[in-house]
C-alpha cells in the first residue's frame, strides 16, 4: 500500500540483467537503460519507416517525420545561422531522443528516463563542451571575445566579464535542471492528484462521487503534461541552438 | 534537547520550508500572466503578425514556468526525500 501511494517511488531505478563488473562496480541493465534504448529504437523505426517509401505526396507517418524535421531545422537556421546546419544531426538527435523519452513516461506503468538529473545533465554537459571545444577550435583566442562584449568602456570591462563568465557557467546548471525538474514536478504531482482518487474510492459511496472532481483533473493534468513534455524537449532544443550560436558566432 | 522534541522540529521546519518554498510560484504565475497578456495585447493590435510568434510564445511560457517548477520542486525534496 505504501509503494502505491508514495509518489516517488515511480522513480526507482531497479537493476534487472547484470552485464559486466568492472573493478568493485557492477554493470547493470537497468530499467532506465531499457526505456532508453526503447526511446533510440522507436525513434529509428519511425524515421527509417518513413523515408522508406518517399513519395512527394507523403503519407501521414512520413509527413510526422518531415514536419519534425522542418522544426528542428527551422529552429537552428533562425537562431544559428546557415552554418548552424552542420550541427542539424546532434540537435535533431537531441530532440527525438528527449520527446520520445518524455512522451513514453506518460504512459502509466512506465519510467520517465529524463526525471533524472544524472541523465539531463550528461545531455547539457554534451552541449556545454561542445560549445567550448567547437568555439576555441574554429575561433582560437578570439573566442574568449564572447565574454567581453564590444562597445564597453574599459573600467566596465572587469564587472561584465565576470558577469557573463558566471552566466555561461550557469548554463549546464540551468539547461538540465529545466528539464529534469518539469518532468519530476509533473509526475508527482500526476501521482498524488490520482492517489486522491483511490483515497476518496476507498471511503464509500458518497466517496465515490467525490472521487470524480480529481479524477477529472488527473484528465486534465495528463493533457497538460502531453503538451509541457513536447514543449520541454523544444525548449531544450531551441536553448541548445542559441548556445551552439556561440560557438559559431562569438561576436555579440 | 531531547531527540523526540528535536524530531518534532526538525518535521516542522521541513513543512514550513516547504511552504515557503511555493511562495516562489507567485512569481512564476505573474511571469506566466505577462507572456500570454503581452502576448495577447500585441495580437489583437496586429492580428496578422500573430501567427508567427506562437513559437517565442511558447517558449516564453515554458522559460517562465520552469521557474515556478524549481521552486516547486524544492517544495517536493522537502517533503518526500530529505
Amino acid at each position: 500500500m505504501a509503494a502505491a501511494t508514495d509518489p516517488i517511488h515511480q522513480f526507482e531505478i531497479h537493476n534487472l540483467v547484470p552485464l559486466l563488473k568492472i573493478g568493485t562496480a557492477d554493470i547493470h541493465l537497468t530499467n532506465s537503460a531499457i526505456f532508453m534504448l526503447l526511446a533510440v529504437g522507436l525513434t529509428a523505426l519511425l524515421l527509417l519507416g518513413a523515408t522508406a517509401g518517399r513519395r512527394l505526396v507523403p503519407t501521414r507517418l512520413q509527413s510526422v517525420a518531415e514536419l519534425s524535421y522542418e522544426l528542428v531545422a527551422h529552429t537552428l537556421r533562425s537562431t544559428a545561422g546557415e552554418e548552424g546546419m552542420k550541427f542539424f544531426p546532434l540537435v535533431f538527435s537531441l530532440f527525438m531522443f528527449i520527446l520520445f523519452c518524455n512522451v513514453i513516461g506518460i504512459i502509466p506503468y512506465t519510467f520517465t528516463v529524463t526525471s533524472h538529473i544524472v541523465i539531463t545533465a550528461a545531455l547539457a554537459l554534451l552541449v556545454f563542451f561542445t560549445v567550448i571545444i567547437h568555439g576555441i577550435w574554429m575561433h582560437g583566442l578570439h573566442w574568449f571575445r564572447l565574454f567581453m562584449p564590444s562597445g564597453i568602456p574599459g573600467w566596465m570591462a572587469p564587472v561584465i566579464v565576470v558577469i557573463e563568465l558566471l552566466s555561461f557557467l550557469s548554463r549546464p546548471l540551468s539547461h538540465s535542471v529545466r528539464l529534469f525538474a518539469n518532468m519530476l514536478a509533473g509526475h508527482i504531482t500526476l501521482k498524488l492528484v490520482a492517489s486522491f482518487v483511490v483515497m476518496m474510492g476507498g471511503i464509500g459511496v458518497l466517496g465515490w462521487i467525490g472521487a470524480l472532481a480529481p479524477l477529472a483533473l488527473t484528465v486534465a493534468l495528463t493533457a497538460l503534461e502531453l503538451l509541457v513534455a513536447f514543449l520541454q524537449a523544444y525548449v531544450f532544443t531551441i536553448l541548445t541552438c542559441i548556445y551552439l550560436n556561440d560557438a559559431i558566432h562569438p561576436g555579440h | 534537547m531531547d531527540p523526540v522534541t528535536a524530531q518534532t522540529i526538525t518535521a516542522a521546519a521541513k513543512y514550513l520550508g516547504a511552504g515557503l518554498a511555493c511562495i516562489g510560484m507567485g512569481g512564476a504565475a505573474i511571469g506566466v500572466a505577462s507572456v500570454f497578456g503581452q502576448y495577447l495585447s500585441g495580437a489583437l493590435r496586429n492580428p496578422s503578425a500573430a501567427g508567427g510568434q506562437t513559437g517565442n510564445l511558447f517558449l516564453g511560457f515554458a522559460l517562465a514556468e520552469a521557474f515556478g517548477i524549481f521552486s516547486l520542486l524544492i517544495a517536493l525534496l522537502l517533503l518526500f526525500v530529505l
